[in-house]
């Protein structure tokens, strides 16, 4: 995010896209709640009548995977009534003004067509968003696992920029994290392109500032992606993969690809806290540590890096996660480790001695609330805000980068003529490792369902809580019908956490050729009775 | 900055502030059981009341603004009667069963009536008596021991958003409910049984578990989603058996039904408990010791990487653990296989 969470109770106006926040980040949703009783106006544009449209002065009610071209009609009316920042374009940014004239053929009768979001409300949703004295954009993985993911982040970072809405206080762009460390495994470095703290692989540099820190070579060419991986996995390439509290096996789209996958390597190593689907494939299945049994840190959506601490002891022969990784160090890297049991303070100073970003935090200064990054010498106060004086890229100044309309990688038709989009609920987390096993959370949340429109359900003859299979061309499961209000006709809606009717079955692994990410958001299915 | 005096004390504090707030802010205590400052002023309990010079009557101290050259006493012995016959009058149609009740220890009402030294009652008469029996898996209600302080209400009004639960009936039979009096069907938050003063909202996870003896508190945060939240985790004997959060956090104390409730995959009878390996392709899972485990794993790499290079390793870390675990594990595969191969379910 380039705000902190406390930030957003002062917007004025915020647009939520692609984030059904009030189910998947529960507590910022409380900070947004809270702008609106205080009088800001909440625009939210998503396909589902998800909890936070209760609160919304406008819902865009956008077919899943049309968010680009909503934004750029949204930016096509801004730019059309002179509601752009001129001054905040000229002094911060550059490539306006070959920008501006991609957005001539988003008009919000062509939006219409393509979103089914009414011409006037976008407009409208246009006029409140550039008019605030102060707007927010919440996003997640609603906008970003789509084939076009990477242009829709950009949309939504062309239409800050467009109106000044970020590099100041309350108001900017944030993408919110799905995972309670997924900020702290990316400025990890536990990315195939970047070290620790973005620093590129393929920049020398870096490089040997690494090289120099740990004391041995270390390779230059970026390396795969998760999604890449799969493909490496079938065609022999990879051999071997360690996989260290994850279960692609359920949460990759298209899984049955991905079991395939994994059942074609040599070897394959799972660290967790249970048996999940991926580790009953594993050759090594080790023993790990839940949060409540180590020590460290995780840094939040907001940036904020904040103290891990132990409360308990790991259950028989487990052991934290920190041990078992030092002790392969050890092993394969013929190498001293961090200490006996190691010691989580003692990495950090390293991590802090290596990325500028973090080298104010020590667990001294973390104690309490912990503090968020940039946090660059011991007494700085850490960063609320980011790109206060400049953005990240070479002269300081943001880049707008026009976005082309791009459909999605599978739309229905008439063999499949269902628009299959996924998601969490509010009582499971991811793949259900965890809150499966939380007996409260399973009985208010225990089994999967499909959602689907009245519409649809009265020309398939589904009636409410009935069993149907979905199928699409990569898999078919079967599970009740949800009939309601909560999709648009033509539209259906799986959560993911269930083993036992995996909505990632269904989904399609046709990739974003950026950033790798695949389209966990849009596919095409079929319903049938029972 | 608004000057005014509190108990002697000369203050400047800032406009808008209540006289409760501007007591508290210079360490002068007045109880309540209504007041939550995260919540707006409520003035229900009637306990804050204070004396204020050319005031005829007490007023309540959390709803009353500060006003310039105030001069305000919180001490004197009709405010004394006063709020120990406030809080007489609860406990009149109060179970008073602290010694098996879930709130023991945590439990504003009782704390008062310490206070106040309230081992008899000169109030007798009619009880309240709920004989509710929840469903939900969550949130248990002994609504005999609510003192109707709203809190709950509110909480879940004003802050999530939902509305749950109010206020129905009138006078002495007034008891809050969800429509229609049915079991609650909300988000299950458990805001309401955070703030809630006394016994009676509490977790059933929390029933039969220790609430004050040898128990260990241990702030760390929450691993279900990207907002961070604090948590308290309350622990005896290597079992966390509740989880609570301070509303000094930078969540303000406020948790989801995940957080909150989600936390007893910790101690799963299903929890990997030792290191299993495959001695072949197809074989069963056996349990062995750690060196064995590693040493496996060692060879298995050390062939890969002399058989078709550090690039035919992978690793996948994970978006739940640590900061210093995606290190050292970005690092072992960098530095020790010697391949970039190295990603996490940022994508997933």
């Amino acid at each position: 995010m380039t705000n902190s969470v406390a930030e957003i109770a002062d917007n004025k106006a915020l647009l939520v896209i692609g984030s059904n926040t009030t189910e998947n980040h529960p507590i910022i949703a409380l900070r947004m709640k809270e702008a609106v009783a205080r009088g800001a106006k909440l625009i939210v544009a998503d396909p589902r009548r998800i909890p936070l449209t209760g609160f919304a002065t406008l819902w865009l009610r956008q077919r899943p995977g049309t968010d680009a071209v909503l934004l750029n009609a949204m930016m096509h009316v801004i730019l059309d009534e002179g509601l752009a920042d001129r001054d905040f374009i000229a002094r911060r940014t550059d490539g306006f003004e070959d920008f501006a004239p991609s957005l001539a053929s988003f008009t919000p009768e062509f939006a219409e067509e393509i979103t089914s979001v009414p011409a006037t409300l976008i407009r409208e949703a246009a006029r409140v968003y550039a008019t605030a004295e102060n707007a927010g954009i919440y996003y997640a993985m609603g906008i970003t696992q789509h084939v076009m993911g990477t242009y829709n982040v950009q949309a939504v970072a062309n239409l800050a920029l467009l109106t000044g809405n970020v590099g100041r206080a309350v108001a900017g762009v944030n993408p919110l994290r799905g995972q309670n460390n997924v900020q702290g495994a990316c400025d990890m470095g536990c990315l195939p392109n970047v070290l620790p703290g973005y620093q590129r692989v393929d920049d020398a540099r870096a490089r040997r500032r690494f090289e120099k820190a740990w004391g041995r070579p270390l390779p230059k060419k970026p390396g795969l992606t998760a999604t890449e991986m799969t493909a490496a996995m079938l065609d022999g390439r990879l051999r071997g993969l360690y996989i260290f509290g994850e279960n692609p096996a359920l949460s990759d789209p298209n899984s049955n690809h991905s079991r395939k996958a994994f059942a074609n390597l040599d070897f394959l190593v799972v660290q967790d806290i249970f048996m999940t689907e991926t580790a009953q494939l594993a050759d090594v299945v080790l023993p790990g540590a839940s949060f409540a049994e180590k020590e460290g840190t995780f840094t939040s959506s907001e940036r904020r890096v904040q103290r891990v601490r132990q409360a308990i002891d790991p259950p028989g022969r487990a052991r934290s996660d920190l041990w078992i990784i030092d002790q392969l160090w050890r092993r394969l890297a013929e190498a001293e480790g961090y200490g006996d049991p190691p010691q989580a303070e003692r990495i950090f100073a390293e991590v802090a001695s290596l990325w500028p970003d973090l080298a104010g935090m020590s667990y001294r200064r973390l104690e309490g609330d912990g503090l968020l990054w940039p946090c660059p010498t011991e007494d700085h106060p850490g960063t609320d805000f980011l790109f206060k004086e400049e953005f990240n890229r070479p002269g300081g100044r943001a880049l707008f980068s026009a976005v082309p309309f791009v459909p999605s990688g599978e739309l229905p038709d008439r063999d499949y003529p269902l628009l299959l989009t996924t998601g969490r609920e509010l009582f499971h987390y991811h793949t259900g490792t965890m809150t499966r096993r939380s007996a409260g959370l399973n009985a208010v949340a225990p089994e999967a369902f499909v959602e689907i429109s009245e519409l649809d359900a009265d020309i398939l003859g589904i009636s409410d809580g009935e069993v149907v299979a979905v199928s699409s061309r990569r898999g078919a499961i079967r599970l009740k019908a949800r009939v309601g209000a909560m999709v648009p006709r033509g539209v259906v809606f799986i959560p993911f956490h269930y083993r036992e009717a995996a909505a990632n079955l269904l989904t399609n692994d046709a990739m974003d050729p950026t950033c790798k990410i695949m389209e966990a958001k849009v596919c095409a299915v079929r319903i049938t009775k029972g | 900055m608004i000057q005014l005096t509190i108990d002697g004390k000369d203050l400047a504090v800032p406009e808008k502030k209540t006289v409760l707030e501007a007591a508290r802010g210079a360490g002068i205590d007045i109880p309540t059981l209504c007041h939550d400052p995260r919540l707006a002023p409520y003035g229900g309990c009637r306990l804050c009341l204070v004396e204020i010079d050319g005031m005829a009557k007490p007023v309540t101290s959390c709803t009353t603004p500060v006003r310039e050259g105030m001069v305000v006493r919180t001490v004197s012995e009709r405010l004394y009667r006063l709020r120990r016959t406030i809080v007489e009058l609860l406990l009149s149609d109060h179970p008073n069963d602290c010694m098996t009740c879930i709130g023991n220890g945590d439990c504003t009402l009782q704390e008062l009536a310490y206070f106040y030294g309230l081992r008899d009652n000169r109030f007798h008469g009619a009880r309240r008596e709920h004989h509710r029996v929840d469903a939900n898996p969550f949130i248990t209600r002994e609504q005999n021991k609510c003192v109707l302080c709203g809190l709950c209400v509110r909480v879940c009004e004003e802050v999530q958003g939902v509305s749950a639960i109010g206020f129905a009936d009138r006078g002495f039979e007034t008891k809050i409910v969800p429509p229609f009096g049915e079991d609650l069907n909300c988000e299950f938050c458990g805001q309401c049984v955070a703030v809630c003063p006394t016994g009676a909202l509490s977790a059933r996870l929390w029933a039969g578990k220790p609430r004050t003896g040898g128990i260990r508190s241990t702030r760390t945060v929450c691993t279900f989603c990207g907002c961070g939240c604090n948590l308290t985790l309350k622990t005896k004997a290597n079992e966390v058996f509740r989880v609570d959060s301070e509303p000094t956090t930078h969540n303000r104390g406020w948790l989801c039904v995940k957080g909150r409730f989600g936390y007893d995959f910790i101690n799963s009878p299903e929890r990997l408990r030792t290191p299993l390996i495959r001695r072949s392709k197809g074989g069963p899972l056996e349990a062995v010791d750690w060196p064995e485990a590693l040493q496996h794993i060692v060879s298995a790499v050390t062939r890969i990487k002399a058989e078709h290079g550090p690039d035919a390793f992978a690793g996948l870390s994970s978006a739940r653990c640590t900061n210093e675990e995606n290190y050292l594990f970005q690092k072992l595969l960098r530095a020790a296989i010697g391949t970039n191969n190295v990603d996490h379910c940022a994508r997933y």
